[in-house]
């Protein structure tokens, strides 16, 4: 069994009155990638946020059973471009040491861009750029939030291949955050839907299948009915977390 | 005789030393209007201090700094856009500073001096502040250095990675009200921005990593000092708005500049 990271139990979290987490609770262990999907205001960053430590929930606790060393690689970054910064000092305000972060950039593929302004590179390239921040510290949890933003689809399969053998040679937890399922369902160990309240949980053939997750993100690709009830799905996937009646947000 | 205009001189030289580097993280976080806020309510500090007859260097460093804190608690609540707040607060803090002014019976201030600074009125004693605060926000930069940037580059991953946010901000805001404080004596408080922007945009142009920035915003703030006051003596120009306009005349001067292509 693989080893338990970080646990987040029973999260609640509303800002301005809105209750953007209802009662959600996730498990990351060591060398497996989680996916969070969800559709847009579903709470995804803010779980992310979370889970990074960068914001504190209203209620619910959150424990890691060892010392946590996190690689995050955001969204998106914007550095003002009147502040001169090459993308090798971009990566050595994470990790002072030379070799580090030759390495860093040795593995993400870009070490020709060492002395490029930061503000220079392409969607792809930064994408990378980021990635190499995130693995610099040996982290033992990567947090990618929507890691393929902005890439071209080749680049896409590529940084995804990238994210999966690094998991594996780092043999860490990966949380990454997506909209998109299609791409990622491979190279994922575990899919947590998310709509303010966790809809499903589990493996990804099984999310595919499920009646949350087809509400929510099946309309174009599979015709379906959806009568919502959750004593359906809750046998087949086994959920944890997942209790009928707590699924408020979407009937 | 000629004392008053090195003791201008070497005031101006220990204003433009920490003007450069501190000008830099106005310029790279967007604090411009920022500056202009502090450096108004430094006018308020003025007036407040002079009614309560207390000493004029601790409440024109106060007022910019609770103005500051304040601006942080008001955009946490979100109940408007930072740049408007920043319109509210920087106006109503320039204009309750006039009004406090004009209230005092007895005194006679000199607004123009605050408003356009009064470089060639500084004594021996001022620049034993100028230059004992300059080395304080040099030490302090120096210190935080490392941690300043990378929270301007982004300050979750530097979170992440351990910095303390709120601690390295706040002591920028403190290191900010310092130096408009001291800038003050030199251009006044409507110009203490261009004092801090000029020479560093200046100096974006000829610099490729944010020290070497840094130092050559520092140089050039130095060097429009003496430019300014340099007019100020042969054409009897006000002192404050000539540093400012020696500032811009090198800010079109580097447009010139073409980077070489290595």
């Amino acid at each position: 069994m693989a080893r338990l990271i970080l646990q987040l139990d029973s999260i609640y979290k509303s800002f301005n009155k809105k209750q953007v987490l209802n009662d959600v609770s996730v498990s990351l262990y060591q060398g497996q990638i989680t996916t969070l999907i969800g559709p847009n205001g579903a709470g995804k960053s803010t779980l992310a946020k979370i889970i990074l430590g960068l914001v504190k929930p209203d209620s619910g606790a959150r424990i890691s059973p060892v010392p946590l060393k996190i690689g995050y690689m955001p969204q998106k970054i914007k550095i003002d471009p009147t502040l001169p910064i090459s993308t090798y000092r971009f990566l050595q305000l994470a990790n002072t040491s030379q070799s580090a972060c030759n390495e860093a950039l040795e593995t993400v593929g870009i070490s020709h861009l060492t002395a490029t302004p930061i503000q220079n590179l392409s969607g792809g390239e930064l994408q990378r750029a980021l990635l190499a921040r995130a693995i610099l510290r040996q982290p033992n949890l990567l947090v990618l939030d929507e890691p393929v933003q902005g890439v071209d689809v080749n680049g896409q399969n590529e940084l995804y291949k990238m994210i999966n053998s690094l998991a594996k040679t780092l043999d860490c937890g990966v949380l990454m955050v997506s909209h998109d399922l299609h791409l990622v369902m491979s190279a994922t160990d575990q899919v947590i839907c998310l709509n303010g309240h966790i809809c499903c949980h589990g493996r990804p053939e099984h999310i595919t299948q499920d009646p949350a997750f087809l509400n929510i993100f099946g309309q174009t690709t599979a015709i379906y009915t959806h009568r919502h009830d959750h004593s359906l799905h809750e046998e087949r996937l086994n959920a944890g977390p997942h209790q009928p009646g707590n699924c408020r947000n979407h009937d | 005789m000629i004392d008053f205009l090195l003791y201008a001189l070497l005031a101006g030289l220990g204003v433009g030393l920490v003007a450069g580097p501190l000008g830099c993280f106005v310029v790279w976080r967007r604090m411009a209007y920022f500056g202009d806020t502090l450096a108004h309510s430094a006018l308020l500090g003025v007036s407040l201090g002079v009614m309560l007859d207390i000493n004029l260097n601790i409440t024109v460093t106060a007022i910019p700094l609770m103005m500051a804190l304040g601006l942080v608690f008001l955009e946490q609540r979100g109940l408007l856009s930072l740049d408007t707040l920043l319109g509210i607060l920087s106006h109503s803090a320039l204009a309750a500073g006039l009004i406090v002014i004009s209230l005092l019976p007895d005194v006679r201030v000199d607004l123009m001096s605050l408003l356009f600074g009064d470089l060639l009125a500084v004594t021996k004693s001022d620049l034993g502040v100028i230059y004992s605060v300059s080395a304080v926000v040099l030490i302090l930069l120096a210190i935080l250095w490392k941690q300043l940037i990378n929270i301007t580059v982004n300050p979750e991953l530097a979170a992440i990675e351990g910095t303390n946010v709120t601690v390295v901000s706040t002591a920028l805001m403190l290191i900010t009200a310092l130096v408009i404080a001291l800038a003050m004596k030199v251009v006044g408080v409507l110009l203490i921005t261009a004092l801090l922007i000029i020479p560093a945009a200046t100096a974006r142009r000829l610099s490729h990593t944010p020290e070497k920035m840094a130092v050559v915003a520092s140089i050039i703030a130095m060097t429009t000092v003496v430019m300014g006051l340099a007019m100020s003596w042969f054409i009897d120009t006000p002192a404050g708005p000539s540093v400012v306009v020696s500032a811009a005349l090198l800010f079109c001067l580097s447009l010139l500049y073409r980077r070489q292509l290595n």
